[in-house]
């Protein structure tokens, strides 16, 4: 299915998310926005993965077996932020960090 | 040639939908085209022929993820909210920072040689995952499935506790 496409494509295609991802972090304020741009960096990398496994080891799974896992482990951090984000947001009204500036109040 | 005209879709999808959403200033609409870019992912791991690992994305990611940030985004904040940006200063640099990044990986990848592999690819229907996720052998994954199933229950049972409402703290208050 892939034809001709070099290996390199898809590397290009998940450099380019990965950094996208990381200029989110670094820019947003908000804290569901920069869970998303994380969400970006693990999707960037999975395709990594994904495509080394396909390209240079076709006789394995192991890429494809780390992808999955991966995939479960962003599910369960994205679980757990999002319980953090909503008790934050109960606490100080608001889920910028700018606002949350204090551990304990 | 179809198949390349299909790569370039997908990858075009994926580069203008990430950056829709790390740009967006409507929360709730950053959600949605994060949407499509796992959409767009789970199409580049059919044309990879993994259609079990692009099933999984397709409902773990685009159906669960998703709909999990796009609930917590209505229960945190107005839906006509408009997100604060970092001010120009800051973003300027940051875009220098990640440019550079990318530039230097980009180079370092078209400088390299990979080897591309002709061995007869693996096939990868639900039975060899399902063996393979059961088997202790080699080239099995029985540690690593129990060990993330233990994570799974750990992080449910803390997600629950973490935003449970506490009704005694609010009577001390």
């Amino acid at each position: 299915m892939t034809g001709t496409i070099p290996l390199q494509y898809f590397l290009v295609i998940s450099t380019l998310m990965f950094f996208i991802g990381i200029y989110g972090f670094l820019t947003r304020k908000n804290l569901i926005t920069m869970l998303m741009s994380i969400e970006l960096i693990l999707n960037s990398v999975n395709i990594n993965f994904v495509a080394f496994n396909k390209y240079l080891y076709p006789q394995n799974l192991q890429g494809h077996f780390f992808t999955l896992i991966i995939i479960a482990i962003a599910a369960a951090e994205a679980a757990v932020a999002i319980a953090i984000i909503i008790n934050i947001y109960r606490n100080f009204r608001s889920i910028d960090v700018d606002n949350v500036n204090e551990m304990k109040f | 040639m179809n198949s390349e005209v299909m790569f370039y879709l997908l990858a075009g999808m994926i580069l203008v939908f990430s950056v829709l959403t790390v740009t967006s200033r409507k929360i709730l609409r950053a959600a949605v085209y994060l949407l499509f870019v796992l959409i767009s992912t789970a199409a580049i791991y059919f044309m990879l022929e993994y259609t079990f690992l692009a099933a999984v994305q397709l409902t773990v990611y685009a159906g669960g993820i998703v709909v999990l940030i796009i609930f917590s985004v209505l229960l945190t904040s107005h839906i006509s909210e408009k997100a604060i940006m970092a001010d120009m200063k800051q973003s300027l640099l940051s875009a220098l920072a990640v440019g550079a990044g990318a530039l230097l990986t980009l180079i370092t990848i078209f400088q390299f040689t990979f080897i591309k592999s002709d061995l007869p690819a693996q096939t990868s229907s639900v039975t060899d995952v399902g063996n393979a996720l059961i088997s202790y052998e080699r080239d099995g994954f029985a540690l690593p499935f129990e060990v993330i199933s233990l994570l799974l229950l750990a992080a449910l049972i803390g997600a629950i506790i973490v935003a449970r409402k506490e009704k005694d703290s609010a009577i001390i208050k």
